[in-house]
């Protein structure tokens, strides 16, 4: 695998992977009706951690359960944790459930993360579908922190609808940008929608970058990512140049339960982001 | 990982009626001693003090879906082939505390347990065994991340393994290298040999541990013809074993009849039951549960054997990746028999045959593999991508 892997943390590497430490919910902002923001600060004695965009924690709420969150901070300020949940089972929702002032655990940076030292001097295509923006964000952050570095950067995001978009407030700033192209579409307008309706990978072919020196960071749902896969070959875009990030059930995080597993490879450990030659397997053999 | 591998390898005799003196060495030397003993019509393992605690006289007679003990006048010892137990649950239990949680008013701490040390003894552990514990070692101990409650409990680990003299009709350990015979990964190897007048083990020695523990034995060394009778013992269980798998090609095979109809022939049996996970000694996969006490202050978290077969295990917000029977037999087979190569640099299967023997339904997976061998395939390329 050519994707950037992260250097095993010491504290955790060694002793008890499964031990998290409990951080404090500094803040809760709500994205939508079911997705909120929560901004976390490390117990004194840990001091966080550095983390590579894409990479993701393990999420522990007492006595209900764990579950993966991809960070969606920026990565330049460590010190404060941030992770976007989507409340649809009983741990997110006990996690959407916090208020300020309480703790939840946490246990990570694990996993490989987009490639944005390895892309350097190329266009780069952000795909994003729904809360799968956040697990991009920070590569946004990034990317827009060492802009000199790349080519075009152009930013795709669509949400089922207006009400669905998450981080609105970043994608306004983003657009403001005259260094970022940001398209934001939805599947179906409601209200007073005055922008783009359709499917991301409807956008894809009129995008202007260049195929040849390009690279392609996709994440959403798997039969967004799919699509945009197709969307993206069609364009000419080499699949050594596409990068996906992959959902799948983890408990442990960091290789040893087996529930990641994706022929051959365990998302936690060599994903979840992956150079799109190393997964295409995944799109074309159903319930892999 | 326990194992000594420097010493000078010694043979010795020991008569039958002087093993309980094996197990006082063992016991003296600060070990609990584990090995197979009868419970519930079936030789599992469990803690034993003496010599008659053994299943002394009994065989078994297995098959596809089947298991049967069968008691015999011999006072044989080690007469029978691995039961449904594997060593798997003495050091990767199928329930295992992770981490507490203690909550005071919006806080809460997390704290390790107080990790069990335990030095034991794995009495009449078979060569296959000995490869699914290297197995187990490599997945849990090999990586940046290791499971160090597993550490912990292997590396004391005294290794007392038994040559296979009555394989089963299940097995197929010849076929992957694997047995009868040990070959290494342990302190001491016993050969039960058994002729007209004769009854006594060939001890072969492992370690310095090993030896050290043959020192304080009524031993005497091994003369040309005891080591040639208990070789006998081996070659004759090897000659035994019918079924085999081949495993020439079999990652690329198998990755190629992903779309195959056979898979789902395959699956017209299977209950999804997970029989085959439970018995496998190299099935690793795990879950974590969740408790509180009644008063929501204290939360335990877990370790639980988990398996592939159920709903649950690929779960994600939406619904499970592999929702049929199919998909869950074929990730179970594929994983270890080609992805394992990948991940881990060895296949995953040790050709105990427990999995064939505790199917409900029969399913032999060599048979299923030879069928998806047999079939032609046809190679799809892709325009370079």
């Amino acid at each position: 695998m050519e994707t950037t892997h992260t250097d095993a943390r010491p504290a955790a590497a060694g002793g008890n992977p499964w031990l998290s430490r409990p951080y404090l919910v500094r803040k809760k902002s709500r994205e939508t009706a079911d997705t909120f923001t929560l901004e976390l600060t490390p117990p004194a004695e840990d001091g966080g951690f550095i983390f590579k965009p894409g990479q993701f924690n393990m999420l522990y709420t007492f006595g209900i359960g764990e579950i993966p969150i991809s960070i969606s901070g920026d990565p330049a300020k460590p010190e404060t944790l941030t992770h976007t949940v989507r409340a649809v089972g009983a741990v997110s929702r006990a996690i959407a459930g916090l208020k300020p002032g309480s703790r939840l655990g946490i246990r990570g940076p694990y996993g490989a993360g987009w490639p944005v030292t390895d892309i350097t001097g190329r266009d780069v295509v952000i795909i994003a579908g729904g809360i799968g923006l956040a697990p991009l964000r920070p590569a946004v952050h990034y990317l827009l922190a060492h802009r000199g570095e790349y080519g075009k950067i152009i930013l795709v995001y669509g949400a089922r609808t207006p009400a669905d978009i998450v981080h609105r407030k970043d994608l306004e700033k983003w657009r403001s940008r005259f260094d970022i192209e940001v398209l934001v579409t939805v599947d179906r307008a409601t209200g007073d929608w005055q922008g783009n309706v359709g499917v991301v990978t409807t956008f894809i072919g009129g995008l202007r970058f260049d195929p040849s020196s390009c690279a392609a960071l996709v994440c959403g749902p798997e039969i967004m990512m799919r699509f945009t896969v197709m969307g993206l070959r069609e364009r000419q875009v080499a699949d050594n140049s596409i990068f996906i990030s992959m959902e799948r059930n983890m408990k442990c995080g960091v290789g040893l339960c087996g529930h990641c597993q994706v022929g051959p490879s365990f998302v936690c450990k060599d994903g979840p982001v992956y150079r799109l030659t190393d997964m295409k397997d995944v799109f074309i053999k159903r319930e892999m | 990982m326990p194992v000594d591998t420097s010493p000078e390898k010694a043979i010795y005799v020991l008569e039958t009626g002087d093993f309980q003196t094996l197990l006082d060495a063992v016991m003296e030397r600060g070990h609990s001693i584990f090995g197979p003993v009868l419970r519930d019509g079936a030789i599992t393992y469990d803690a034993l003090h003496r010599d008659t605690d053994l299943p002394l006289g009994w065989n078994d007679r297995q098959q596809a879906g089947s298991y049967r003990l069968v008691k015999t006048k011999r006072k044989t010892f080690f007469a029978y082939a691995v039961g449904p137990h594997s060593w798997k649950k003495f050091l990767h239990p199928p329930s295992d505390m992770l981490c507490a949680a203690q909550r005071i008013d919006d806080r809460f701490s997390i704290n390790e347990p107080d990790r069990e040390h335990p030095r034991r003894a794995f009495l009449g552990v078979r060569s296959c065994e000995l490869h699914a514990l290297a197995i187990h070692d490599k997945i849990f101990t090999d990586g940046p991340f290791i499971n160090e409650a597993y550490r912990r409990r292997r590396q004391d680990i005294l290794i007392i393994a038994v040559n296979c003299s009555h394989p089963s009709e299940t097995c197929f350990c010849t076929s992957l290298q694997t047995g009868p015979r040990a070959t290494g990964g342990f302190d001491l190897a016993l050969t039960e040999v058994l002729t007209s007048g004769n009854h006594h083990f060939i001890i072969e020695t492992g370690s310095a541990a090993g030896a050290e523990l043959c020192a304080r034995l009524p031993v005497r060394k091994a003369a040309r013809t005891d080591i040639e009778a208990a070789e006998k013992v081996t070659s004759a269980a090897a000659k035994k074993i019918r079924r085999s798998l081949n495993t020439e090609e079999l990652r690329e095979t198998l990755d190629q009849k992903f779309s195959d109809p056979h898979w789902g022939q395959i699956a017209d049996r299977c209950l999804a039951c997970g029989n085959c996970t439970m018995v496998c000694p190299t099935c690793f996969c795990s879950t974590v549960e969740d408790t509180t006490t009644l008063t929501g202050e204290h939360a335990e978290r877990r370790l639980k054997w988990d398996s592939c077969f159920t709903a649950e295990f690929s779960y994600i917000h939406g619904g499970s990746i592999r929702s049929s029977t199919l998909s869950r037999y074929r990730q179970w087979l594929t994983h270890k028999l080609a992805y394992w190569f990948d991940q881990f640099g060895m296949c995953g299967c040790v050709g105990c045959g427990r999995c064939i023997t505790w199917c409900p339904a029969g399913i032999d997976l060599t048979e299923e593999t030879r069928k998806l061998q047999e079939k032609k395939f046809v190679i799809r390329r892709t325009n370079g991508r």
